[in-house]
């Protein structure tokens, strides 16, 4: 697979699920293009980033479950000045901090695809792209944005 | 339980500094910048090294207690405190924490320090070189998310879209910063005064941050004395009475990958109302004030969460000229700071802050008699802290 069908080059460091295996199901369903978050058995709250308890009732009881990747903007920033190796050539890109409101509001870090000078307005409905890295040493998916 | 205050209890007595570096340009290592720098502070509250029987730090400092103790030949440790979280909102906390234990009886003359040569050890703003990451930093580092500046400048960017605050007022924080810095020989920056057009002129690092938002990366090392009230009216320098402190964060503010319920604060909202009960003061009664700036927008949220200026005055209240001393109405960041002086990760705030109550700042704020200092907006746990003249007791 080329570089080009990644928004930002290979040579960042990978995501990998957590030893504890807390975030194995969110890993595992953007490989299986899913977006699974966390939601609470007992009061129904969805929650983001994956906790072993629930910050609304306490209860231990937390399942996975698939939502729609689709969100609102909530703020953005666009990278001028890279600070990593593999990113030396290319600046700039953005950062998007997508709201998901189906999903009590729970936000999510991606980046924006497309032209990366692009006017970006905080409120904008995106929707959400999976990016899967089938060849890295452990293949990985990201969850990418772009507006609607 | 009565009494559970720090007001007036516990003063600093002694402040040392070693000469301020760029990164990379201290010969001594980190260690030796400790040595010095503590050993400063004790000639200046003309004490015996030996007498120390405590230390208190934050952010993970590399110079361990228990090391420092035994090289400097101390009679006997008592106390050594770090304060849990990264970044600088520690800073104002190590001292309430030294205070802390004078005040409990735990320990008689703690050290509060911090020594940094990002020269010799990793860089703040450099992304990590491990081929795997995973947690919290799984979700924001194959984005690109990294240094200190891409975590807040998302931050900072809902907050001007919440409130209409403007660059123009991050330039203003620079400028004053700046201005400070030509009339301290201590500051990197000495020597290089920074004017509007030089600010506007600058690279982008992350929008909405300009090279001239951002902090510097430095080596260096910063110490200070704190013993009981009574102790230090005996001692050499005049005092600076602590006079409250608070640290933590509002609600949830950890929640991880950007999920703060509070997004668009620089965390301080619960810590402000404890500062003022306990300090017994008001924001109109500060004289001067020593906001730590990572990133300028990061200032003009503690300045607004500590009842400066509503969001809505932030524009016209957050001026050069109510930032400048001696004529302004809330003199800022009065060394240089971490944007001009040095980026002693916010020690050399609360150290100038302790010089203004002495009335020995290079820029000096007349009669000042109530000295404020906010640690490291946008992480978790922040703190802040006031430090107060005798007359304010």
């Amino acid at each position: 697979m080329s570089n080009n069908t990644f928004y930002l080059p290979e040579g960042l460091p990978s995501p990998m699920a957590t030893r504890d295996g807390i975030d194995e199901p969110y890993w595992q369903g953007l490989r299986d293009n899913q977006l699974m978050v966390q939601r609470c058995n007992d009061c129904q709250q969805w929650q983001w980033g994956p906790e072993w308890i629930c910050h609304a009732c306490r209860s231990f009881d937390i399942a996975w479950s698939e939502i729609e990747s689709k969100g609102v903007i909530y703020s953005w920033e666009r990278v001028w000045h890279p600070v990593h190796p593999a990113l030396q050539e290319h600046c700039p890109y953005i950062v998007v901090l997508v709201e998901l409101p189906h999903a009590n509001n729970i936000r999510m870090v991606g980046n924006l695809l497309g032209d990366a000078q692009q006017d970006i307005n905080i409120g904008s409905p995106v929707t959400g792209v999976f990016e899967h890295h089938p060849n890295a040493k452990t293949p990985f998916t990201l969850l990418q944005w772009q507006t609607v | 339980m009565n009494n559970r205050t720090l007001r007036g209890k516990v003063a600093v007595a002694g402040i040392g500094e070693t000469t301020y570096y760029k990164r990379g340009g201290s010969q001594d290592p980190e260690f030796v910048l400790a040595l010095k720098a503590i050993l400063a502070a004790c000639e200046d509250a003309g004490i015996d090294p030996r007498s120390i029987d405590g230390f208190s730090s934050f952010s993970n400092d590399r110079s361990d207690p228990s090391r420092l103790s035994a090289a400097l030949g101390m009679h006997e440790l008592k106390f050594a405190n770090m304060q849990w979280g990264g970044g600088g909102g520690g800073g104002s906390a190590a001292v309430a924490n030294a205070a802390a234990a004078i005040a409990g009886g735990l320990a008689d003359c703690v050290v509060v320090f911090r020594a940094l040569a990002q020269g010799q050890f990793a860089r703040f703003g450099q992304g990590p070189k491990s081929s795997g990451v995973s947690g919290d930093p799984a979700y924001t580092i194959p984005y690109g998310v990294m240094s200190p500046a891409q975590m807040f400048a998302m931050r900072c960017t809902r907050h001007m879209h919440e409130t209409g605050v403007t660059r123009d007022t991050y330039k203003a924080i620079s400028l004053a910063t700046y201005y400070h810095a030509q009339n301290n020989p201590r500051a990197v920056m000495h020597g290089r005064p920074l004017s509007p057009e030089k600010y506007d002129q600058a690279r982008w690092i992350v929008e909405p941050y300009q090279l001239y938002d951002c902090c510097m990366e430095n080596d260096g090392a910063a110490a200070m004395v704190l013993v009981s009230a009574e102790r230090a009216r005996d001692m050499q320098r005049t005092p600076a009475y602590l006079l409250g402190a608070a640290a933590g964060s509002e609600h949830r503010n950890a929640a991880p990958c950007h999920n703060a319920p509070l997004y668009a604060t620089s965390s301080f909202t619960s810590l402000a109302p404890r500062l003022y009960e306990m300090a017994g003061v008001s924001a109109e009664d500060v004289d001067v004030l020593q906001s730590y700036e990572n990133f300028t927008g990061g200032v003009v949220m503690s300045i607004i969460e500590h009842g400066f200026c509503s969001h809505e005055e932030a524009n016209q209240f957050i001026s050069y000229d109510n930032l400048v001393a001696p004529s302004g109405k809330l003199p800022l960041n009065t060394s240089g700071g971490n944007l001009a002086e040095c980026y002693m990760h916010g020690l050399e705030l609360i150290v100038e802050a302790v010089r203004q109550i002495r009335g020995e700042s290079t820029n000096q704020v007349p009669g000042a008699r109530v000295s404020m200092v906010t640690s490291g907006p946008m992480v978790t746990p922040v703190s802040n802290c006031i430090f107060g003249s005798e007359e304010t007791l």
